[in-house]
């Protein structure tokens, strides 16, 4: 009869082999129900690169195409544009992208791989309105320096032609430059790096 | 050998079970979804010789990559012909119903999901069974589908076989179907037989394209079930010594 | 305040304001069950896991399923082959549909072999029956969103039915659909009941149902009071704790139904053609019926005995006939003695012929109601509804010649 004896240690040992393997089951069992609300195949479909045709965009003239369900901005700047930039600087808030909110390529006074071209997803850093175009006109009530940008009506935020944000404002970054490349120089594909440029 | 056996059966194939089409007697067939590159042949001669008419729109070209181990590049010259498609597009064609109608007189079904609706023996069958018919409008007939408006478009590959009848109980009937030589196609009788089971294959894999991932985890979480029926077993076993 | 705290620590704190401790006692640590259980007593708890997996899997799905009459086949494909992992959430969901009766079907089983139904458990025995019922509701409606041919053409008969009903029939059917046939209208109202509806109305009834048996404890199968002996401290002699006795060995039962369910889910999710029928991969057609329709399998016995009868309005009455006298079962069936293994011989003889004829029927209705299988089936739903008859005679005249039931329960 001894060997019918309760044993706690066994009994102890095989309550927590069990709870330990049931547990492990649970925890595969959530990987499927938790991956389930990842973007899906159509959903990734959806937000494949984007090309779009630049031969014909004036300077000037600014295009506004969906990707990824957001509205990207591609301007082509005026050549006075370009110099203007570097006038109001001095009231920027990162006037040289320190911030990571561009691939590397755009890193630069332009925030683009041409002075010329501008690529911006047009979604204000502050809670995710879309920032009104204002090319020379001051908007109403402005009191700043404004050579050309962005006003976005929410809270009132302001950027320059590269998306810069302007001190003082309630937007906290720069506009995010998406990342995007040059398959042939009238084409701009936006969500896509250059493929051998690797991760910028 | 399962081919062989496969391929003297075809040609053994007993007369009367023609008789009674869809949903009678078919021709086996194995498919295989882990037999990729039998897909990748039948995913091209599907590309080639249906998506003229048919479409498998619940199939994405990357996902077909992916699965069978192709890349975008391959899958874009191999694979896609539509003007404009992209990768991760459904394998659709141009030719809208309308049209159909009116050349064939009835709109070609989508094939996305016809492996599970009639099953993979239905296709393959019916790829099987075309026979000249001067009756028929396209001059072609099927033992599958009595009167089908499809033409035989793999007519080029297999060539196009006639019916041998025979007298059998007081009513004609077809025994067998072959290819005189001089009207063969680019392949043997066993070559078209092993390239509609590829494409009966693709068709089988395009209905279910997670059939060869869900047999290959379902032995691992079989394998952890039984370790948790062990450990579940000896803890039952070890309090119910309590129980006389 | 520190007067009324009862107990210590947080599970004090937690129990002086909700009854915690006292229901893992009434419930599991002190609710005493027979310890002679047999295999039949798995499926209890088994039931109450596949109604679990049920409601998460079906959320889940509720999450990307599309009910309208152009998009719902399409976003079913979609959760297959477009969402992660929905391919496995899906099957497992359909295969649960059927496991969900495979256990209920084996309970109820249980239930007729050892008179679980009788005196004081009939309260019981009608919230399981009513489970039964609306379990069936749901599972109708939960197989016409895919909105496939078979979705389509089995609510098109099934709802005929209540057209078979005189007077108010057709207006009744027409109330139903929402529409003159079949339509989407009657497709979101059943995913409003499907998914919302009937899920609360079978939670509910399954928490009478445990609180039912909990009150009068669970038989077995020597159909002997375990409370009618007790010791010293009040406990049954022939009970023990359910928990950890029975949690453990329901453990077991878990592991070995996974194992089960997991196979059909991986290598036959079809289950062929019984669990998800060919033609429901083809979109609901209005114009075209498909060439053989069956219902699903858990429903064939029903609609075997409807066809059996030559007339619409008599099958309708029949098929609800037969599910309504389970109802009646507790009064029926008048025996002294619970459990098969005491009972007469004829009782052994007539509840193997009705369980014989339940499965034949369930084969009937999946074959063409054609010659010889509608006078089998004819004899067979004779069979079944003699069962009930044959209960009430045998028992209420005192016919039936009983073996001596034990004191105690036996462990065989």
């Amino acid at each position: 009869m001894n060997q019918d004896a309760p044993n706690r240690n066994r009994r102890r040992f095989l309550t927590a082999a069990t709870t330990v393997v049931g547990g492990i089951g649970v925890a595969f069992v959530a990987v499927p129900f938790l991956s389930y609300w990842r973007p899906s195949a159509r959903a990734q479909a959806a937000g494949a690169p984007v090309e779009v045709n630049v031969s014909r965009l004036e300077p000037g003239q600014l295009i506004n195409v969906e990707w990824r369900g957001n509205p990207v901005w591609i301007f082509h700047r005026t050549e006075d544009n370009v110099n203007d930039l570097e006038k109001v600087e001095g009231i920027l808030r990162d006037p040289e992208s320190r911030q990571d909110q561009q691939p590397e390529y755009a890193r630069n006074r332009h925030r683009s791989r041409q002075p010329e071209i501008m690529v911006l997803v047009g979604i204000c850093t502050h809670l995710g309105c879309s920032p009104l175009f204002y090319p020379e006109d001051r908007p109403h009530g402005m009191e700043r320096d404004w050579v050309g940008g962005f006003f976005c009506p929410c809270h009132g935020s302001y950027f320059d032609l590269a998306g810069r944000v302007y001190t003082g404002v309630p937007a906290p970054l720069n506009l995010v430059v998406p990342p995007y490349h040059f398959p042939d120089e009238n084409t701009v594909l936006i969500g896509e790096d250059e493929p051998d440029e690797g991760e910028a | 050998m399962k081919k062989y056996l496969l391929i003297c059966l075809c040609i053994l194939f007993p007369a009367h079970v023609w008789g009674a089409p869809a949903g009678g007697n078919m021709m086996d067939v194995d498919v295989d979804p882990f037999d990729k590159e039998s897909l990748q042949r039948g995913a091209q001669l599907f590309a080639n010789y249906c998506m003229a008419c048919h479409e498998a729109h619940l199939i994405r070209y990357n996902r077909i990559g992916q699965d069978l181990g192709l890349d975008d590049e391959l899958v874009e010259k191999y694979l896609i012909f539509k003007p404009g498609a992209q990768l991760f597009d459904g394998m659709t064609n141009a030719m809208t119903d309308e049209d159909a109608e009116e050349w064939f007189g009835a709109p070609a079904p989508d094939l996305s999901l016809t492996a599970r609706r009639h099953g993979p023996r239905y296709i393959y069958t019916f790829l099987n069974a075309f026979y000249e018919d001067e009756d028929a409008p396209l001059g072609v007939n099927n033992l599958v589908i009595s009167g089908t408006s499809m033409p035989h478009v793999l007519e080029e590959l297999q060539g196009l076989p006639i019916a041998v009848r025979e007298e059998i109980e007081g009513a004609e009937q077809i025994t067998e179907l072959k290819v005189d030589d001089d009207r063969a196609g680019l392949m043997s009788a066993s070559e078209y037989r092993a390239a509609t089971r590829d494409l009966t294959n693709f068709l089988d894999y395009v209905a279910e394209p997670i059939k060869a991932e869900r047999r290959r985890l379902g032995v691992r979480v079989l394998i952890f079930l039984f370790l948790f029926l062990i450990v579940a077993y000896l803890l039952k076993r070890e309090y119910w010594k309590d129980v006389h | 305040m520190s007067e009324t705290t009862s107990g210590r620590g947080f599970m004090g704190w937690i129990d002086d304001r909700f009854p915690a401790t006292k229901m893992w006692k009434e419930h599991l640590s002190e609710y005493y069950a027979p310890k002679n259980f047999n295999f039949w007593y798995y499926f209890g708890s088994l039931a109450l896991l596949v109604l679990v997996i049920q409601i998460v899997s079906g959320i889940w799905l509720t999450m990307n399923y599309i009910p309208s009459g152009d998009r719902a086949f399409e976003s079913v494909e979609y959760i297959m082959r477009d969402v992660e992992w929905g391919w496995l959430i899906r099957y497992i969901h359909t295969t649960g549909a059927s496991a969900f009766f495979v256990v209920v079907y084996l309970h109820m089983c249980r239930a007729l072999m050892y008179g679980s139904y009788q005196k004081p458990r009939e309260l019981l025995w009608i919230f399981g029956v009513l489970i039964y019922v609306a379990l069936m509701a749901e599972a109708f409606m939960g197989y016409m969103l895919p909105w496939g041919q078979m979705s389509y053409w089995g609510a098109q008969v099934i709802i005929s039915l209540f057209g078979a009903i005189p007077v108010i029939g057709t207006d009744l059917a027409v109330w139903i659909r929402g529409d003159y046939v079949v339509s989407e209208a009657t497709l979101t109202r059943f995913f409003a009941l499907h998914v919302a509806g009937l899920p609360l109305a079978i939670i509910a009834l399954v928490v009478a149902h445990i609180l039912a048996l909990h009150e009068v404890g669970s038989s077995n199968p020597d159909g002997i009071e375990i409370k009618q002996n007790k010791d010293e401290s009040g406990k049954p002699r022939d009970g023990i704790p359910f928990h950890p006795y029975y949690s453990v060995k329901d453990l077991v039962g878990v592991a070995v139904f996974l194992i089960f369910f997991s196979i059909v889910v991986f290598y036959m999710p079809e289950f062929f053609g019984l669990f998800i029928e060919a033609p429901n991969f083809e979109p609901a057609n209005p114009l075209v019926t498909p060439d053989h329709i069956a219902p699903v399998w858990y429903f064939t016995p029903h609609y075997a005995m409807l066809r059996a009868i030559p007339d619409t309005f008599g099958g309708v009455l029949v098929m609800g006939g037969a599910i309504a006298i389970l109802f009646f079962l507790p009064w029926l069936d008048r025996g002294k003695v619970r459990s098969i293994r005491y009972r007469g011989l004829s009782f052994k003889v007539a509840l193997a012929l009705f369980l014989i004829s339940f499965v034949i029927l369930g084969y009937l209705g999946l074959q063409p109601a054609t010659g010889l299988y509608t006078i089998l089936a004819r004899i067979f739903t004779a069979i079944y509804f003699g069962y009930f008859l044959f209960l009430w005679v045998y028992t209420y005249f005192g016919l039936e010649q009983t073996k001596p039931v034990p004191e105690r329960v036996t462990m065989k």
